[in-house]
């Protein structure tokens, strides 16, 4: 790649210290190095380093949301035809979905990707490659008719309010990806809940079908009147469990399709990218929480009581969520015993809220983020259980 | 004996160990003493240039304790003491005029040594310019004359990357090691521990028939070998207390100093690492030039790090450096390459070592151990992004290295030392910088937190 590694000296000394654009040298970096690895030497510390760094790192993350990105493509496809009952082949719905997804990665990416150089220039330090990820879980976890100026101002906040301002990478509490949609909910609650957003079209020029209703699992399965079974809710509404796990329904892009969350969550335990920890955690917690609700579940409690555990984790943002954002390795506990807590106590308060808030049906978002504060806590303690395990020994 | 099998840690899978073939080289034209090798000495000169010295003779003392002294392992005239920034002394070298004259310390029969008593063996082993293989821990310098360890600790294997085979290094001083674990002994009022490869033999077998020695059997990957790791794992220390460690090798130079009153000379060095066509041990003076030794021929064509000690804590040296006083390996590896590959984070990897399971040669060639490495610093440097957790898999210790990284950059002196820090020493977390995927300079962090601790302390 000798062309290209000689345009990039041919400027560097501009960016490098005392060069006319000392300023923007994190730019200038990042665009170097993302296109040519760096063949930087060893200066202290250990002469060999390990082959894996944050670039690679990062760039698994994106290979292990491939899979849900593809088949959210063809799901907003899918989902569309489905609406307007037009027979379509998978290349027509892959093609309309990719075509109403790429608009949303193309703002989520410039967007985001500019205040993380603004802010890397102001700093004075490298841009991190974390907004490789955030930039693409973004799109995932909205419905395909978000509006590109909200999603724009969503990320911005997400990226400044979420990450920015603790710092950076590694030093930010919150998922900056689920700020964001934290910011859309309670911004324009509109454009994020109800059942009118999650499948796209064009009212202009398309008509639903008949009896079209465009509610997602979720939302079907917290209408069940008080005493009835959940199950039976969903299936009258045409929802069964594989349908669910497939990913055949309408709900946030990346979202819909364990099974594509799954192959995911394969890439990240066997790289060692994803903490398998906190995964199996989240769900056992889900799946504990849920059942005790069965247990619980009366005549006088919401039918929301009624729904089997194996259902909650299939629906809504549970999965996505326990895979790709509970995981996020800097708002995550850093301690293996904090992994297990915290994780245990997202899926626990994501059932929860879906349970027994009846204005809130999905509750994966808010665990998270609420865990995300929490896991300094848990790490705190752990961290002094061990000063006093050692404090104590023989 | 008691067993320790450690399961975490790795072993960096780099090709080029020596060949078990030992070349004994003609003596040097020159030798020279580095001072910045000894940790915690504050060199003062006892030469100038010009000077006419013999084996044994004082080059310099440290100016606290100035009963810690440096002798010259050749007869011969200093040539030349060389400074860097800031006046730092760098080397003293002594040209080697042959003639071996050699300055005696002391003149006593082996039977005598039985006798000695710890003030005689301190005074003995102060003048005979061997002291400075004993390092104290916690801080990881060169012990104080004026204090007692409670234990002395030997680690008779290591597990770094390269390493010097132990048993192939002592094969012929199994008397000298046993006179000096004898005198060490003495040293202390608790036990010298010798910890001994309990998996790969390469402890000589005769370690469990010395004397007066704890014997432990450690097995494990990297840093299993680490008398730090050893410590830990046999009698921890507790704040307040101070052992001290010493090689193996320097155990038996320590007894070869007891039987002969005099000191001794010869070192073997493992020349080691795909940097040279041919990797093999030598039997060399002590402080011995590069050059008496290492020919050009012996060496590929790329440009090449020397390093001193192995590729993880070792220092980089160059071509014409000198002997370490310390180390028993020299490992010489290859250069990053100049060109820039396109992309090059993100291939497939069918032959790229890692710790992690990111690239396909985890799956392809599972534990291989034969990869040509080079100095490449494979990333830029980020903020910590990887979980806390994952260094621990590299940490055979009830430690927690992130946090307490952190508590030192934190400059949290009381949660440093609830963490540990004082059982550290920089080569026990030199895996973690070697995984860490934001290029973080572990062994840095916790020098600066030990440095942070003796200022207030």
């Amino acid at each position: 790649m000798k062309v290209l590694e000689k345009v990039f000296d041919k400027y560097r000394s501009d960016f490098e210290k005392g060069g006319k654009y000392e300023k923007y040298y994190p730019l200038f970096e990042m665009m170097d190095t993302i296109l040519l690895w760096t063949n930087e030497r060893t200066h202290s510390g250990p002469h060999v380093r390990d082959a894996l760094d944050l670039k690679r790192f990062m760039m698994m993350v994106i290979v292990a949301l491939l899979p849900a990105t593809l088949f959210g493509m063809y799901n907003v496809g899918y989902q569309h035809f489905h609406a307007i009952g037009i027979g379509a082949s998978i290349g027509e719905m892959f093609s309309y979905g990719f075509w109403a997804m790429l608009p949303l990665i193309i703002v989520s990416y410039a967007v985001g990707g500019t205040w993380e150089v603004l802010f890397s220039i102001v700093r004075k330090h490298e841009v991190n490659e974390g907004f490789l990820v955030t930039g693409l879980l973004f799109p995932l976890i909205l419905p395909p008719t978000m509006p590109l100026g909200q999603a724009a101002v969503a990320i911005s906040f997400g990226v400044v309010i979420g990450k920015e301002v603790f710092g950076g990478t590694g030093m930010n509490l919150l998922n900056p990806a689920l700020t964001a949609r934290a910011f859309v909910f309670f911004a324009y609650p509109g454009k994020i809940s109800g059942d009118k957003v999650w499948t796209a079209f064009d009212a202009a020029k398309e008509k639903l079908v008949d009896g079209f209703s465009g509610a997602t699992p979720l939302l079907s399965a917290s209408s069940t009147p008080q005493g009835a079974s959940a199950v039976e809710q969903l299936h009258k509404s045409g929802f069964d469990f594989m349908q669910m796990f497939y990913g055949f329904i309408p709900g946030s892009i990346g979202e819909t399709s364990t099974l594509a969350i799954l192959i995911g969550a394969l890439i990240l335990i066997i790289t060692g990218v994803g903490s398998w920890r906190i995964m199996v955690a989240v769900f056992a917690g889900g799946y504990a929480t849920a059942a005790l609700f069965n247990a619980l579940a009366g005549p006088a409690s919401t039918g929301m009581f009624t729904l089997p555990p194996y259902y909650h984790l299939v629906m809504g943002g549970f999965a996505f969520g326990a895979i790709f954002m509970a995981t996020d390795p800097v708002s995550a506990s850093q301690t293996n015993t904090g992994k297990w807590i915290y994780g245990f106590l997202i899926g626990a308060l994501a059932i929860m809220i879906r349970t027994v808030n009846p204005a809130y049906p999905e509750g994966m978002m808010l665990a998270i983020l609420f865990m995300n504060i929490f896991s300094p806590l848990i790490d705190y303690y752990v961290v002094k259980a061990n000063i006093k395990r050692r404090l104590s020994r023989a | 004996m008691a067993e320790f099998k450690l399961k975490r840690g790795y072993n960096v899978p780099l090709a080029g160990a020596a060949d078990k073939q030992l070349t004994v080289v003609d003596p040097p034209d020159t030798v020279a003493l580095l001072p910045h090798e000894f940790r915690g000495i504050k060199p003062r000169l006892a030469v100038k240039e010009g000077d006419t010295v013999k084996i044994g003779t004082t080059l310099f003392t440290d100016k606290v304790h100035s009963d810690i002294v440096f002798v010259a392992p050749v007869s011969g005239k200093v040539v030349a003491i060389n400074r860097g920034e800031r006046r730092k002394l760098l080397e003293i070298v002594v040209e080697n005029d042959r003639k071996d004259e050699t300055e005696r310390v002391g003149n006593w029969s082996t039977a005598d040594l039985e006798n000695m008593t710890r003030e005689d063996v301190v005074k003995h082993l102060l003048a005979s310019g061997l002291w400075a293989h004993l390092i104290k821990r916690p801080f990881i310098e060169v012990a104080n004359p004026e204090e007692t360890p409670r234990d002395i600790f030997i680690s008779g294997f290591s597990t770094a990357p390269l390493a010097a085979d132990v048993s192939f290094l002592l094969q012929e001083e199994q008397e000298s090691f046993q006179f000096g674990v004898q005198m060490l002994a003495k040293l202390t009022d608790g036990a010298v521990h010798l910890s001994v490869d309990g998996k790969n033999n390469t402890s000589p077998g005769w370690f469990s028939q010395i004397k007066g020695v704890q014997v432990h059997r450690f097995s494990g990957p990297h840093p299993a070998g680490n008398v730090g790791v050893q410590i830990h794992h046999i009698k921890p220390l507790k704040s307040g207390e101070l052992v001290w460690q010493v090689k193996p090798e320097a155990v038996a130079l320590l007894g070869q100093f007891f039987k002969n009153g005099v000191f001794p000379t010869e070192r073997i060095v493992a020349l080691a690492g795909t940097g040279l066509k041919k990797k093999q041990y030598f039997k060399v003076r002590s402080g011995a030039s590069f050059s008496s030794f290492i020919k050009k021929e012996m060496l590929t064509d790329n440009a090449l790090r020397f390093i001193s000690g192995d590729v993880l804590t070792g220092w980089a040296t160059k071509q014409d450096g000198f002997v370490s006083f310390y180390d028993a390996l020299i490992s010489v590896i290859p250069e990053a390459q100049k060109e820039r590959k396109l992309l090059g984070y993100f291939r497939p990897g069918f032959k790229t070592p890692s710790f992690s399971k990111t690239f396909l040669s985890s799956f392809l060639r599972p534990g291989k151990q034969d990869y040509e490495m080079d100095t490449g610093q494979k990333g830029g440097h980020r903020a910590f992004v990887m979980s806390a957790s994952d260094y621990e898999k590299v940490v055979p210790m009830n430690i927690l290295p992130v946090p307490l990284a952190k508590s030192i950059l934190a400059k949290d002196i009381e949660e440093m030392e609830g963490l540990g820090i004082l059982e550290l020493a920089e080569e026990d977390v030199a895996l973690c910088s070697y995984i860490c995927l934001s290029k973080t300079d572990f062994g840095q962090i916790l020098r600066d937190g030990l440095d942070m601790i003796q200022k207030e302390g």
